[in-house]
């Protein structure tokens, strides 16, 4: 039985099969519109993330299964102190796989040590959230045309921002990647991932304006500035507004550049950017339905 | 001088830092085990060290898990005894995993609130003695080993 903690638990040549998998459920959704009936999804979510959660949901449904769960901690067991050992092994004779998030790091791994079903890790804290880099990684893959060969550009929260760290883990796996790392001093990548970078001989620069990375770019990730990360507002409202991208910037990216962001995003993008066809944000969160299925039904075996 | 002798059957853990002898009793839980009997000498005089610590325990060669050892000191010398004579010197290497001998300090992992979890720590980078937690891969930099090296 196979679950999903962290991205790197599926190999490049898994994740080549999951990505073309769910091409062609996008292709073709009415196909796959069957294939899970009689399966049921649980949605363990220990802590709320509406979009996170409604997407694992959907991505269940438009396969033909039915989805059970708990939106937060509160209207679970949990809330009586029950753990989380104990509540996957009441949930596995309930569900045929799971998806939990949960704030504290490391909890959907010790629930899949005590599981009879596939866990997904949905989130937990500021540890991995492997189907955001899913959904990132299809989003180039089907955009691109492939991954590889390619400039990334990463802007916004490097320090904090899981995402950030799980999807530069992922590409450098490929071949030709660059990387330009667009942030303030305060919240630059962590130096393991810089360790990693240099001792895998991968380029990467670090910059602080988005405006001299832009030109360059074939790829820009932005995130946001996560308010829960700081310990005091006074910081949080300094940093917010650094790296904004609105339209007079995007003039300076290429004409195939394509822009990116996990969302909900606060005011890091301007709303008029939205319109510009390299703004793929939304279909971005299309996409990561589709991906999601692709990997329901591997960890299904169907 | 020490003499190193009286054990039939057991551990003689020699060249262990003054004063670390109690510290490496708890952490190889010693006082655990039923039937065996421990000696710690500790301060005494040593050519190579100036002054060390000893632990001799009486037990089955089986019954302590040494891996921890590697971890704690790498230079303590493990001799076993069996039929009242060495029979082997142990090389110390680090363990690729650590079992409820130092807890994690991430106040985000899961073991800060579930606290039946054992603790579980893994070798990820040989090279620079690094360990993180299985759970939550916080790296560990807790004083416990540091302070056993900086008395080296």
């Amino acid at each position: 039985m196979q679950h999903l903690m962290s991205p790197m638990d599926l190999s490049v040549e898994e994740l080549e099969e999951l990505m073309e998998r769910a091409a062609d459920i996008e292709a073709d959704p009415s196909a796959y519109s069957h294939a899970c009936d009689g399966k049921i999804l649980a949605t363990c979510f220990y802590e709320p993330s509406t979009r996170t959660r409604l997407s694992f949901e959907s991505a269940m449904l438009r396969l033909g299964g039915q989805v059970i769960g708990f939106a937060d901690a509160d209207s679970s067991s949990a809330a009586k102190g029950e753990s989380v050992s104990d509540t996957i092994r009441i949930i596995s004779s309930y569900a045929d796989i799971c998806a939990m998030r949960h704030p504290k790091e490391g909890a959907p791994l010790v629930a899949s040590s005590r599981s009879l079903i596939p866990v997904i890790n949905a989130g937990d804290g500021g540890h991995q959230h492997p189907t955001q880099t899913l959904t990132d990684l299809y989003t180039i893959h089907s955009l691109k045309g492939g991954i590889g060969n390619m400039t990334i550009g990463l802007c916004g929260d490097l320090k904090f921002g899981r995402t950030v760290h799980s999807l530069i883990n992922a590409l450098v796996r490929y071949p030709g990647m660059s990387f330009v790392l667009i942030s303030p001093e305060e919240l630059r990548v962590p130096s393991y991932i810089r360790d990693m970078l240099i001792a895998s001989s991968i380029p990467f620069s670090e910059v602080e304006k988005l405006e001299d990375a832009l030109p360059r770019l074939d790829i820009l990730y932005m995130t946001r500035v996560q308010k829960e990360r700081f310990f005091n507002e006074e910081d949080y409202l300094r940093m917010k507004g650094f790296y904004i991208l609105d339209k007079e910037k995007m003039t300076l990216a290429g004409e195939d550049m394509l822009i990116l962001h996990p969302l909900p995003r606060v005011n890091e993008i301007s709303v008029e950017v939205d319109d510009d066809p390299r703004a793929v944000y939304f279909l971005q969160a299309k996409k990561g339905v589709f991906i999601r299925q692709a990997l329901i039904l591997k960890l299904l075996g169907l | 001088m020490l003499n190193i002798s009286g054990i039939n059957e057991g551990y003689v853990l020699d060249h262990i830092q003054a004063g670390m002898s109690l510290q490496i009793y708890h952490d190889l839980k010693l006082d655990t085990l039923e039937d065996c009997m421990v000696a710690m000498i500790t301060n005494a005089k040593s050519n190579k060290m100036g002054r060390k610590d000893i632990i001799k325990v009486e037990c089955p060669i089986d019954a302590i898990d040494l891996d921890i050892l590697g971890y704690l000191d790498h230079n303590i010398t493990v001799n076993i005894i069996k039929d009242d004579r060495i029979v082997e010197k142990r090389a110390l290497a680090l363990p690729k995993e650590i079992k409820n001998v130092i807890r994690c300090k991430n106040p985000r992992c899961i073991t800060s609130i579930e606290q039946e979890l054992d603790q579980i720590f893994i070798l990820t980078d040989e090279e620079r003695e690094i360990y993180r937690c299985k759970y939550c891969e916080e790296r560990y930099r807790g004083h416990h080993r540091r302070r056993a090296a900086s008395r080296r």
